[in-house]
């Protein structure tokens, strides 16, 4: 028999004035397995925790209930008094005699039956309680991380920095992501490039750091601390080593494709480099536009190529590197405009997503900074600006707000005005958030300074008339329909996770919110992990973010990883399922309910339990039809134990 | 006469309506003392079975609290307890036992003044259902 001690406080009057604590303690003295009782003013104190401590070692106790307050509360400092003495902190048990009894009840003959019941189910789980050790494995200590945008960059150098090994996988011939494309940023107009570029210059350089570009996730295996990834990296058929960047094989080709980096407002080649700025910078040959070399169909690039860098017998590589943790920054696409028939896009030339104007306006983009219209290089004179296109519009398109539409289709508004001085810029709009620093004023400014109108409503119709697009909409303030005949014509779409997410996110198991954005572990007290122990989120591919927001996740995403790394072993709570494997029949019933795959049949057929991947719900316990599945220190018999010192 | 004191088992996950059951006792809400809780991880640990032998010890009414649809901290466990709840709530009207017995409310950490609410209306609701009828079988073959 176990010899338990129970110490149950006044917390002052604010557990006595309810719970006649003096009568409980002489009252529970008898009570089976109860080795020893007490009370005292104030448990979580000092005196009080030596006092547990004292008696602890007088009466030789192996398990201790304190019936006081919340277990949020003080579960974790008397678990640390029992250490101090030797006993297994889950040896501890909480009565919840203040927030569950003396504060919502005012009788005090009531408050005492309750608080004596409470404290009776607690001894009678601690009866049954197993002393346990946390679930420990060994920690591999590097780090991998999905996607090269700006949050995925920021992460590879913090973790980096702090001295471990990353291997960065971008899909992409380079790193960079959208913010390359971008020309200047909200609210402070500095260029986006100029910012963003001396940090991929760092992260390629970074002696800590393995890039892997054209490369994906395959498959992954193991769990956290020990994931073992299979990653697959498509040749570039140039070696970068040997390259001159002397851009004699693009003049070569004679296959012209349209450039990815100017969403399609200028044109490449099948052999190119992605923009100027490109780390790593080398040349690819894009296959799928490339006339083939198997059998080689053309093969100029390889005979202009003087340093002879290109090999077509380059073939795909299988890499399997061994992590510790992964950073999933897989950021954000555009809601195809196709989507929204009504504005033309793709039908006129002159009606563009909110990257193409980018484009438009960047130093480095197809008209050299210039404000110029696509479809005949006029100086567009009035543009339109449309926002929320496909944003806040639950029947037809996307639910929810795409947060930087607002502050960016006011920049795009600003620096349209200060390319072309006599130019007018009008917004649609449903409503402004320029919620975060410096971008209200930011707002202000515009309309005061620069002169943009805004027109609260939405766009019906977009059509061309001459050299004219005409945009026909509502102002919703007046009530007035609203005809603007428009040189050009600028749509903020939604922002959506990136292509191909969705089936990476299947592959690693990772759960998704209804429009395929990244779970997080809590909404508010765990942005930065995913559920799925070992896995942590960055930037827009968890939810739509600009670019501070982004790289701050980016950096706490990096800490959580760094506070990981510190540890020579991954340690998590061993209150988790056990499987008693004379029982289990290995009908697999647990396996579907487990929502961490915890649950696996092993080649004896029982239904074994992964205890680092296990977070110990207990769903598959009460799914088993046969008792097989038990957890750890909440057994079934623990359980119908407490009920019936409830009814009896 | 005295008046009839139901005898309730609360099952509380920990995440949601642990915390909130606290938080009523941080703004002093008051309500009947009849319940008792038994904390669980999540909701989806309570076995019928669990609920079947409370009835069968004498528990007037079985009182279980999950996490709100989507905010189950185990993602998915509080649709398990939504669903096995439906089921057994179908079986306990075969028992012979009011089905209102068993209550299932969604009621996060925040929603205390919901947790002394639903307390005190389901101990009424057991009240006027009156003692449990008793499910021992070698009483129901006398």
């Amino acid at each position: 028999m176990k010899r338990i001690g129970v110490f149950i406080c006044h917390c002052g009057v604010n557990i006595a004035d309810t719970v006649d604590v003096e009568l409980l303690t002489e009252k529970l003295a008898d009570y089976p397995g109860i080795a020893h009782i007490e009370n005292y003013m104030f448990m979580c104190s000092d005196p009080g925790q030596n006092l547990i401590k004292d008696a602890v070692k007088t009466h030789k106790l192996d398990s201790v209930v304190v019936a006081a307050c919340s277990p949020t509360l003080h579960e974790s400092t008397f678990q640390n008094a029992i250490a101090e003495v030797d006993v297994n902190k889950y040896q501890l048990e909480i009565g919840n005699i203040r927030e569950q009894c003396s504060w919502v009840h005012s009788n005090k003959e009531e408050g005492t039956r309750k608080a004596e019941l409470i404290i009776k189910t607690a001894v009678e789980k601690a009866k049954l309680n197993q002393s346990l050790d946390p679930v420990s494995a060994p920690l591999t200590k590097r780090v991998l991380i999905i996607g090269g945008g700006i949050a995925g960059i920021q992460a590879a150098l913090d973790i980096a920095d702090g001295g471990y090994e990353v291997v960065l996988v971008e899909k992409k011939p380079s790193i960079g992501g959208h913010m390359i494309q971008l020309s200047e940023t909200f609210p402070t107009l500095d260029c986006s490039q100029c910012i963003l570029t001396p940090k991929m210059v760092q992260l390629g350089k970074h002696k800590n750091i393995k890039l892997y570009v054209n490369s994906e996730v395959e498959a992954i295996g193991g769990f956290m601390g020990n994931f073992k990834v299979t990653i697959k990296r498509q040749p570039q058929y140039v070696d970068p080593d040997k390259c001159t960047l002397c851009d004699d094989c693009t003049v070569a080709c004679p296959v012209v494709v349209p450039s990815e980096y100017d969403e399609g407002l200028t044109y490449r080649k099948a052999i190119y480099v992605p923009f100027p700025q490109a780390i790593p910078a080398s040349y690819t040959i894009d296959t799928e536009n490339c006339l083939g070399f198997e059998p080689i169909a053309c093969g100029e690039c390889k005979k202009a190529c003087l340093a002879e860098a290109i090999d077509y017998d380059k073939k795909e590589e299988i890499f399997i590197e061994d992590f510790g943790a992964v950073i999933l920054a897989t950021g954000f696409d555009l809601y195809p405009v196709e989507n929204i028939p009504e504005y033309g896009y793709g039908k006129y030339l002159d009606v563009l997503n909110g990257l193409q104007f980018e484009r438009i306006l960047s130093a480095t983009g197809p008209t050299g900074g210039k404000m110029l219209r696509p479809s005949d290089g006029k100086v567009p004179k009035e543009i339109v600006f449309i926002q929320c296109s496909g944003s806040r519009d639950p029947e037809r398109h996307k639910p929810y707000c795409s947060k930087i539409c607002c502050m960016y289709t006011l920049k795009h508004a600003k620096l349209y005005k200060h390319k072309v001085h006599d130019g007018q810029p009008y917004i649609f709009y449903i409503d402004i958030r320029s919620g975060g620093k410096r971008y209200e004023e930011f707002i202000q400014e515009g309309v005061s300074e620069d002169g943009i109108v805004y027109i609260r409503g939405k766009v019906a119709k977009i059509y061309k008339e001459g050299d004219k697009m005409i945009v026909h909409g509502m102002d919703t303030l007046t009530g007035h329909k609203v005809k603007i005949k428009a040189d050009m014509v600028v749509l903020a779409q939604s922002i959506v996770p990136s292509e191909g997410s969705g089936k990476l996110f299947k592959t690693l198991k990772l759960g998704t919110d209804s429009n395929g954005f990244m779970s997080e572990a809590h909404p508010k007290l765990r942005p930065l992990e995913s559920l799925q122990s070992g896995f942590y989120l960055a930037g827009a591919g968890q939810g739509p973010k600009d670019i501070p927001d982004a790289v701050s996740q980016a950096s706490g995403a990096a800490a959580k990883v760094l506070a990981l790394m510190s540890n020579d072993e991954v340690q998590h709570e061993p209150i988790i399922a056990t499987v008693d494997e004379n029982k289990c029949s290995g009908c697999s019933v647990c396996i579907g309910t487990c929502p961490y795959g915890a649950r696996e049949l092993n080649e004896d057929r029982i239904a074994a339990v992964n205890d680092i991947l296990c977070e110990g719900c207990g769903a598959c316990i009460s799914a088993c039809p046969s008792g097989a599945s038990q957890q750890k220190n909440l057994t079934d018999d623990q359980i119908m134990k407490m009920i019936n010192v409830i009814i009896n | 006469m005295r008046k009839f004191e139901p005898k309730i088992v609360c099952f509380l996950c920990k995440w949601c309506t642990y915390a909130g059951a606290d938080l009523a006792g941080t703004s002093r809400l008051q309500y009947p003392p009849n319940g008792v809780v038994i904390k669980t991880l999540c909701s989806s640990r309570i076995d019928p079975e669990h609920i079947l032998y409370a009835f069968q010890q004498g528990s007037d009414g079985v009182f279980i609290g999950g996490c709100h649809p989507g905010d189950c901290h185990y993602q998915s466990g509080n649709y398990k307890t939504k669903r096995r709840v439906l089921l057994l709530q179908n079986m306990l009207k075969q028992l012979g036992l009011d089905s209102k017995r068993l209550r299932l409310e969604w009621i996060s950490a925040s929603e205390g003044n919901k947790f002394a609410a639903a307390m005190k209306e389901f101990t009424e609701t057991i009240r006027n259902l009156g003692p449990i009828p008793k499910l021992d079988k070698e009483e129901n073959n006398q």
